[in-house]
């Protein structure tokens, strides 16, 4: 069935692509190739063929991480040439279409690289650190019920704006992925901000920071050197200002806080 | 067995609040003293597994994702509808359940909507108050926008990522409680079976798709918000992993299935661009707020625009046929889901279809370009249009989209009282996992609202009153019922593994699709219903003989999850053509060909199908029995639904 463009011609393909059976086993990269690959198809769909291929060879199919497949729910997490999500700026995995390759590439494909993401198999990541996180203060307490009503809270629409940016955060892991320091800043910077931008957010600003920040820490992640890298291959445009935000918000409740934990 | 759908006496707007006050309630130093299951962690299931620890319950919520976060409601896109009037524009509690009554063809029950209407408006404010970054007027206030089958603004968005927001609100809510040690969550653990002690639920079997452990799990009541089963179709808007296996495993074990045929085909997604195609992705029907839908006025010019011959900015403001603002002037581009999708398939099946397939009609935002700017469009439905552009390569600034229907979300599931408990005691199903609310058409925006109402403001009620009625002693899981149900399950996946066949799940998955399109997807008849039940259970055999799956059950093994899943999608395909035979009217989705007035729209025959359709299930290979509840109207006239 032709696709919207009659003229793409199909591509043929090498994959390189990381195996690895469990967390407690060494990985490798083994070689695959693909044929007749429609440059109208999504990655992912390029990843489905080949595994059709290998499972009617009776070989084990790669196990990615991978759900909505419209760019929303963050769960494919895969390093494509180097880079988190591949070559196309602003983009995941899924949304990534085989028309940004040409017949003959070489493609590698890797799972996340960070200690806080242990690989559960092949390209498939544990990202249950970022949870913790959340857990740890990502949140407004309040149970459900009794609150006030919705247009009693205004909240500037320039505020209201950027609390939205912040909080359009997929928690994919980008950002871990493209730091030479596995940091987890942009992530915890794009919550807190969105937090403590808002009205509701400013009962519990200080010990949010605090406590998402020493969880953050525990999980193993790295520190943040200011390279941007997060930034810029974040999928949904998170800014690195963010980060800037949850420095200033976590020195001012270091310094203000009556937090004894 | 009758069913007793459990509907309070009194007037329609007084039900909710006697039910409130006549439920029993189990007092604050007992509710520690149980512990409920909770599967599925969208908005229906998060919303109800952290209100339900607020209460002081034991939660263990269950999901199949790596995150709480990442269950497929983060994909809504356009809004949450609440009658709330912000807009002064006409909108109350009964303009809002009268809309999704009539939206749903007459065939949701009052009392359910009435009270989901209600509630809508406790959901903006718990959301506000959570810290969703709802849209805002310059004056600080919430934002609204309209939606199809309404002619109020009472939708609130967050952009085009309202799902996400509501998720992540939800998902906050049960991270406050996970850190509390109130839920104790399950990730990658999907359930495999329902356990019953005694006709009651009491606990459920799941499977870590990580390590492929099989584990008991047990309780004093199990809530199921496990979703929709529209990747019966193969292709739909569903994420890749939806799927049917916890509520038809609670079916296969007593549980009735209500209305499985009402699905509903939402008019605006990408349309199909090949066979490798894995998933169609929708675009938001907040789009035909501005942008008109139209096609071709002649064949012969739809022609020479597939063929490449002209170019679609050849085709005059004359030569366009703006087909829903020609035949429903009231509604225009806004009629009923529903109603879009049957006029696109029409327009196609006239020939007058676009795009190289010819299966697509134009949805052009030109006029609305023109009249604000790209900027003020770009406001609005950025990220909609920058999604497009990915998929399809080409810019909708520039071009008008090309749509297609494609399946999206289903009005059927379990069967439910008033208070959302199945057929099974101590069973209770939420979201779009029960059949409850939406008639046999859901309205835009409505799905976030019921998912939310049912978890965050009906269950934490209604539950209270089950669990008051029951012994508060220790549940564990030393029952022989548990020890059967694991061994059924782990029988079940050696089954899986042993077969060794040709042919891989996904391929079973797309024929079985194929059927299901072709004919029991937007317009159905008896003769073809027919063929597609022979050929589903030819499938379903062929399935068990031939499917291959390579590895172990003790390992991260998707073949092998997909393959349990398709498996039950068989079943349930069966039962969905048995439904849709059964009922021989036409109602919102649900488009027999024998049943239209003679302008082509759906005919309903009230005096004999105004009731919910719920199946038994009664064994392998055994027809299911229908029963019938019958719909009592005593607030809406019945009447042909009209949107011209």
């Amino acid at each position: 069935m032709a696709g919207s463009n009659p003229n793409a011609k199909p591509m043929n393909l090498t994959l390189n692509v990381w195996r690895q059976p469990n967390r407690h086993t060494q990985g490798k990269i083994v070689e695959y190739k693909v044929k007749d690959i429609s440059p109208e198809m999504s990655f992912l769909e390029m990843l489905d063929v080949l595994n059709e291929d290998l499972l009617r060879a009776g070989q084990d199919p790669v196990a990615f991480d991978h759900d909505c497949r419209e760019g929303i729910c963050g769960s494919c997490d895969l390093f494509i040439n180097g880079r988190s999500h591949g070559p196309e700026k602003g983009t995941t995995t899924c949304q990534l279409h085989m028309r940004k390759f040409s017949d003959g590439d070489t493609i590698t494909i890797e799972p996340w690289r960070a200690t806080a993401f242990p690989v559960n198999k092949d390209l498939s990541v544990d990202r249950s650190a970022f949870d913790r996180i959340i857990q740890a203060g990502g949140y407004i307490s309040v149970n459900t019920g009794g609150v006030p009503d919705g247009n009693e809270i205004p909240v500037p629409k320039d505020l209201a704006d950027r609390a939205f940016e912040a909080a359009t955060c997929i928690a994919c892991g980008a950002c871990v992925a493209a730091c030479k320091n596995a940091s987890a800043m942009l992530f915890v910077s794009a919550k807190v901000s969105q937090l403590s931008l808002l009205p509701q957010g400013q009962p519990e600003r200080k010990t949010r920071v605090e406590n998402m920040v020493a969880q953050m820490d525990k999980e193993g992640f790295g520190a943040c050197s200011n390279i941007g890298s997060c930034a810029a291959e974040c999928p949904v445009g998170i800014s690195l200002e963010n980060i800037a935000i949850l420095n200033r918000e976590f020195l001012t409740a270091k310094a203000t806080s009556n937090n004894l934990a | 067995m009758l069913l007793d759908s459990k509907i309070p006496e009194g007037p329609l707007a007084e039900k909710w609040d006697k039910h409130k006050f006549n439920v029993k309630l189990v007092n604050p130093a007992n509710k520690r003293k149980y512990d409920v299951i909770v599967v599925g962690t969208g908005l229906a299931g998060a919303s109800a597994a952290a209100s339900l620890a607020e209460l002081g319950y034991n939660v263990k919520a269950f999901t199949f994702h790596d995150s709480p976060r990442r269950a497929h409601s983060i994909a809504a896109q356009g809004g949450i509808n609440a009658a709330k009037n912000y807009q002064n524009d006409g909108d109350s509690v009964f303009r809002l359940f009268y809309d999704t009554i009539k939206g749903g063809d007459y065939r949701a029950r009052e009392a359910n909507v009435y009270r989901l209407a209600q509630v809508s408006v406790n959901i903006i404010d718990q959301c506000v108050a959570q810290g969703v970054p709802f849209a805002r007027e310059y004056g600080g206030l919430l934002a609204n926008r309209s939606f199809g089958g309404a002619q109020v603004s009472r939708t609130f968005y967050a952009r085009g990522q309202t799902g996400q927001q509501l998720l992540i609100g939800a998902y906050s809510a049960l991270s406050r409680q996970i850190a509390y040690g109130k839920v104790k969550m399950y990730t990658r653990t999907e359930m495999l079976d329902l356990v019953m002690i005694d006709g009651v639920a009491r606990g459920i079997v799941t499977r870590n798709v990580v390590t492929g452990e099989i584990e008991n799990h047990a309780a004093h009541a199990v809530v199921l918000a496990t979703g929709g089963y529209g990747n019966v179709f193969y292709l739909s808007t569903n994420a890749k992993q939806s799927n049917v296996t916890a509520a038809w495993r609670a079916h296969k074990k007593g549980a009735f299935f209500a209305n499985p045929c009402f699905t509903q085909i939402h008019p605006t997604c990408i349309p199909v661009s090949g066979d490798y195609q894995s998933k169609l992705t929708l675009m938001s029907e907040s789009l035909r707020n501005d942008g008109r839908v139209w096609v071709p006025k002649t064949v012969e010019m739809a022609e020479r625009l597939r063929k490449g011959e002209i170019r679609v900015q050849d085709i005059q403001e004359d030569d366009r046929d703006y087909f829903l603002e020609r035949k429903y002037p009231a509604f225009g581009n806004l009629v009923p889901r529903d109603v879009a999708s049957r006029n696109a398939k029409q327009m196609c099946d006239e020939g007058r279809g676009v795009g190289s397939t010819g299966l697509a009609v134009y949805l052009d935002f030109a006029e609305i370009i023109q009249r604000t700017s790209a900027d003020a469009v770009s406001q609005k439905y950025g990220n909609l249009f920058a999604m497009y552009e990915k998929i399809t390569g080409e810019d909708p600034y520039k071009m008008p989209m090309r749509i297609y229907p494609a399946v999206h979300y289903t009005m059927g599931g379990l069967w439910v009282d008033y208070n959302l408990q199945t057929t099974i005691p101590g069973l209770y199903a939420t979201g779009e996992s029960n059949f409850s609310d939406h008639g046999a058409n859901r309205l835009g925006a409505s799905a976030l609202m019921q998912g939310l109402a049912d978890g965050y403001f009906v269950i934490p009620y209604t539950i209270g009153d089950y669990l008051a009625q029951t012994p508060p002693k220790p549940v564990d899981t030393q029952h022989p019922a548990f020890a059967e149900a694991k061994a059924g399950v782990q029988a079940r996946t050696e089954q899986l593994l042993s077969i060794n066949g040709t042919r891989t799940p996904d391929d079973f998955h797309k024929a079985l699709g194929h059927l299901m399109w072709e004919y029991c997807g937007m317009a159905r008849n008896a003769e073809g219903l027919r063929h597609a039940k022979a050929e589903i259970q030819r499938l379903r055999k062929e399935f068990w003989s031939d499917v291959k799956i390579v590895g172990t059950g003790e390992e991260l093994n998707p073949t092998l999850e997909k393959a349990g899943r398709v498996a039950d999608f068989l079943e349930l395909g069966e039962l969905m053509v048995d439904d849709a035979l059964a009922r021989n009217e036409s109602c919102g989705g649900h488009f027999r060909e024998e049943y239209q007035t003679p302008e082509g729209e759906a005919l309903r025959d009230d005096e004999h199908f105004a009731y919910v359709a719920a199946w038994e299930y009664r064994g392998e290979n055994v027809p299911e029995t229908l029963h019938k509840e019958d719909l009592q109207f005593e607030n809406v006239k019945l009447t042909q639904r009209s949107y011209k």
